[in-house]
């Protein structure tokens, strides 16, 4: 087998790869689902925002599928990749325009509640870091697999708040009393 | 075990302590970043699976050659950077996006934030992309970045590197890392470099000087593969 390629930091210049408006909007006018806006923060241990950042999301289209082959129903939806990246701007925060996924298909066949797949870069931190979003107004969130495995006292750092009609916000905190919780997958 | 989806062929884990860890304090930036509470261990599923591999963008022709970029050619050591994204089965990664940026050969970035006292190079923005091919190959045509000076600990002076970004076939592929130079004696005082664990890890990322890539009279050839995670063979079932 060959020797996997190691992981290193993105480094503070990033931006020179993906400046912060690379891939903020996932989607067009003509792009089918519920249009939502998910943003918020990226912080430190010391509660300082991060500028230098780069914010990942991957999900599914409305119906809950993805746009790759690997899917048993794959989207052919060439109006929504589900891909977006961003730099954080000056004061730490990122805003996505995208759709509200779908539930996607579980473990052994149980629905997922919808989620965003969020990635983590930044300065100093030497892998990726890896976690999800997922919406404070899904009643499905509650048999989540992948939530409910999560410690309950920490599955609110997953849960993006709704402060308006399709606005959602979530902070992303590395450390700290709200430290977002990371997976190993 | 993890349980999956029935048809569903997994991804391999990296082997313990192959990728740096997060808590590094030969880093200094890694005290305030790096996450203190443990990682929570989740089975992959569909979101993780899948990841984006189409879309990325049309690539424009000049894309790969950051030497073609301006109205002139950049100041520097031309080199050639040919590699091939595989996963740890040999098997090529076709058609996916590596992307690459780099300080200039001053070890300068093109960005607002880097102040080191060195010229900026106006021929030389120093960020590149392409898609591998059927193959999995890919070539990139640039300069050599120059080493730069960091105020991690006194006289600290990154060794020149170039900053990678692959995506494979899904989002547990994704990675992001830095090609080094061979022979390279800044390679062993670097706590970036070094805070990669084992020896066999770190050389994955010192590319090698190839005659058979270099250019007579024109550029010097490095060769640089990129191995990401393999699948198991067979699905996860019920
Ligand atoms: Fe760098």
């Amino acid at each position: 087998m060959l020797t996997l390629t190691p992981s290193q930091t993105v480094g503070p210049f990033v931006a020179i790869l993906v400046p912060s408006q690379d891939r903020g909007s996932l989607v067009t006018e003509r792009t089918s689902g519920p249009r939502i806006v998910v943003e918020g923060m990226v912080r430190d241990g010391a509660d300082t925002p991060v500028p230098d950042a780069l914010v990942e999301i991957w999900q599914a289209n409305a119906a809950g599928h993805y746009r790759h082959p690997d899917d048993p129903r794959p989207s052919a939806d060439d109006t929504f990749d589900g891909y977006g990246r961003m730099h954080t701007r000056r004061d730490g925060r990122f805003t996505f325009e995208t759709i509200k996924p779908g539930s996607v298909t579980g473990p052994s066949g149980t629905p997922q509640a919808p989620h965003l797949v969020v990635g983590l870069y930044a300065r100093g931190l030497l892998t990726r870091l890896l976690t999800r979003m997922y919406f404070e107004d899904e009643p499905s969130n509650g048999q989540d697999p992948i939530l409910t495995a999560v410690p309950a006292e920490r599955r609110t750092t997953l849960i993006a708040t709704c402060e308006s009609e399709g606005r959602y916000r979530l902070d992303l905190a590395l450390q700290g009393t709200r430290e977002t919780v990371f997976f190993d997958v | 075990m993890n349980r999956t989806d029935p048809k569903i062929r997994p991804y391999r884990h990296p082997p313990e302590g192959h990728d740096p860890p997060n808590d590094a304090p030969g880093y200094r930036s890694t005290a305030l970043r790096h996450p203190t509470q443990p990682l929570v261990i989740i089975p992959q599923t569909l979101s993780e699976i899948t990841g984006p591999v189409y879309g990325y963008g049309r690539l424009g022709p000049m894309d790969h050659d950051l030497t073609r970029q301006h109205v002139a050619e950049p100041l520097g050591e031309r080199i050639i950077i040919e590699g091939r994204v595989l996963d740890e089965d040999e098997r090529p990664v076709p058609e996916t996006l590596v992307e690459i940026w780099q300080a200039n050969a001053g070890g300068r970035y093109a960005h607002p934030q880097d102040v080191h006292d060195a010229p900026l190079d106006p021929n030389f923005t120093g960020a590149g992309r392409v898609e591998t091919d059927t193959e999995g190959c890919f070539r990139f045509v640039t300069i050599k970045p120059g080493a730069y000076p960091w105020k991690n600990h006194h006289n600290a002076w990154r060794p020149p590197h170039v900053h990678f970004s692959v995506f494979g076939r899904s989002f547990l592929t994704r990675l992001i890392t830095q090609m080094y130079f061979p022979g390279d004696p800044l390679l062993r005082f670097d706590p970036i470099f070094t805070s990669i664990p084992t020896e066999r890890a770190r050389q994955a990322l010192v590319s090698s000087f190839e005659l058979d890539l270099t250019q007579p009279g024109w550029a010097l050839g490095y060769r640089f593969d990129i191995v990401l995670r393999g699948r198991d063979a067979t699905p996860m079932g019920l």
